[in-house]
């Protein structure tokens, strides 16, 4: 325990934000599903770049382009083997989950979709999950379907698998509810999926950070995450997409990176995955995706899942103690992530006096109004921590709590 | 009647006498509690003022000329503000509700909470407030 603890106070010190009072107190963060603190090793690479590198990537010539290509590149190569993808053109650069999400319903939507097919969704998306296949279903008559979710938090896989038919052409479902914590069996939805020759995307965003994601292995078609909640920089996501899909699809936007040959009559396109990706990138937040994932490699994710598993655990037992407290999302496959209610006390009133003492917790209906709905609650308070928390910030927590329920009750 | 100036200097004055960050949310939890609900029944949806964390209801009545208003929210921290604001508000002529700066939030250390990012559903009911003088002075 004492090792635990020195172990978890040198990873703290590579967190310089994690080092500040806030209102007067030291920083508690429990707000990781909103984003994750950066180490000090992503903050050095994203300066290194603007004050040595800073040269634009994949047509310069000149020495500062064809290194800033490299790095860039290397960045690539990098999350194709924290994916496990079979190849770099799987990996598709984006500004983030919902960028990730909109790209692939812009090209399902030209190259893949029909009218009358279905999209299955589920209730506990977040709206980033939800309105691109809105928007999609509004556009070109495709038909929206959705998993609904059961008292406890989890998907009902049994009515999951009476809504998928010859119609059904894409499953877009989340593999941890941002919202509840909840780690959603995604194998066995990827299964059905391929039985029914449907595809399957799964949104990553809360997922990539607390285990490994083998994409061959899963054998999903698309999976999506952002780098800013993998303590890499805002910004920055991924689409992995299989190679064989990605090239049937069309292009998303046009512009400069995408092209082969422009001419004013027509323009051909250039090859996976710059085919996706028009524009100047974020090139330091890309090449600084590498050293978000080489900071979490050597942590391991033995170690950020004992640890996580520890705080949960710690965590849910102290809040069952608290008066009128109701954990939503209640079940045995979680992490790290505690949202709750207290009868007759506002979630935000809640948030409002804990963070007077110095505490970070996100309140409100986390962009899952539809989750919210089904449990109707206005919102929930939600406890998000990551490896770097620790038990004694839990007590501090709790002990916040109490006092503001003194305050408010 | 005090002037709206006048009734934000009291505020102010009142606010002044509070020590600690604690004592001045445990005096807006009370005001939060003392604000006269709007009846569930009157909490309709043209009412509603939505915001991502916080849900408020105002209703506005006129009176001889004056508006009165009423309003109700979910959590207590915006009704204790509520409360503050239609103190000051409440009853003046209307061309002087739609000019109100309001610095006395700021100047009593709650300006985050009228800030349009905290979608708390204030910054929209201010708004609304005015719109409803706006609207009388029309008349």
């Amino acid at each position: 325990m004492i090792e635990l603890k020195a172990h978890i106070d040198s990873i703290r010190k590579d967190f310089p934000t994690l080092q500040q009072e806030v209102n007067g107190k030291p920083l508690v963060y429990f707000d990781n599903g909103a984003t994750t603190h950066k180490p000090r090793r992503v903050i050095d690479t994203i300066n290194t770049y603007y004050v040595q590198q800073n040269s634009n990537i994949h047509r310069g010539v000149h020495t500062l382009s064809q290194n800033a290509t490299s790095l860039y590149e290397e960045s690539r190569n990098t999350v194709q083997q924290f994916l496990n993808a079979s190849s770099i053109n799987e990996i598709i650069y984006t500004s983030g989950t919902t960028g990730s999400i909109n790209l692939l319903a812009s090209i399902l939507k030209k190259g893949h979709f029909k009218k009358g097919d279905e999209i299955i969704i589920s209730e506990m998306e977040h709206h980033s999950n939800i309105v691109p296949w809105q928007m999609v279903c509004e556009e070109i008559g495709t038909v929206l379907k959705v998993i609904p979710v059961n008292e406890k938090g989890e998907l009902v896989f049994e009515t999951f698998k009476e809504l998928l038919s010859e119609k059904t052409a894409l499953i877009s479902i989340v593999h941890v509810s941002n919202a509840l914590g909840t780690i959603n069996p995604i194998k066995d939805y990827i299964a059905e999926a391929k039985k029914h020759n449907s595809l399957i995307h799964i949104d990553g965003a809360q997922g990539v950070s607390h285990g490994v994601v083998d994409v061959q292995a899963l054998d999903v078609d698309f999976y999506s995450f952002s780098a800013h909640k993998l303590f890499g920089p805002t910004g920055v996501g991924i689409l992995y997409g299989k190679e064989h899909l990605l090239e049937k699809l069309p292009p998303y936007q046009g512009g400069g990176d995408m092209i082969k040959t422009v001419t004013l009559e027509k323009t051909t396109y250039n090859d996976l995955p710059h085919k996706f990706e028009a524009g100047t990138p974020n090139i330091a937040g890309g090449i600084a995706l590498k050293a978000a994932i080489d900071y979490v490699q050597s942590i391991g994710f033995d170690f950020i899942q004992e640890q996580e598993r520890i705080l949960l655990d710690y965590l849910t037992s102290e809040l069952r103690k608290v008066d009128g407290l109701r954990i939503i999302g209640d079940n045995d496959h979680k992490t790290s992530v505690v949202s709750f209610i207290i009868d007759g006390v506002h979630p935000y009133d809640i948030g409002v006096i804990v963070d007077k003492m110095g505490i970070a917790v996100r309140t409100g209906h986390h962009c899952t109004q539809p989750l919210m709905d089904k449990f109707n609650v206005p919102g929930t308070v939600r406890a998000s921590l990551s490896f770097y928390n620790t038990i004694e910030e839990i007590d501090i927590f709790i002990k916040a709590l109490e006092r503001s329920l003194n305050m408010l009750r | 009647m005090p002037s709206i100036t006048e009734i934000e200097q009291e505020i102010i004055d009142d606010f002044d006498f509070f020590d600690d960050w604690m004592e001045k949310y445990e005096h807006l939890i009370e005001l939060g509690k003392e604000l006269p609900l709007l009846d569930e029944s009157e909490k309709s949806d043209d009412l509603l003022i939505k915001g991502c964390q916080s849900r408020v209801w105002l209703k506005a009545n006129i009176n001889n000329g004056k508006i009165n208003y009423h309003a109700d929210s979910d959590a207590i921290i915006t009704k204790g503000i509520i409360s503050l604001l239609i103190k000051v508000l409440n009853n003046q002529p209307s061309q002087d509700i739609v000019n109100a700066e309001l610095g006395f939030i700021d100047k009593i250390g709650l300006k985050e909470h009228l800030s349009p990012t905290r979608s708390n559903g204030l910054v929209s009911m201010v708004k609304q407030m005015k719109i409803y003088a706006l609207a009388l002075a029309a008349k």
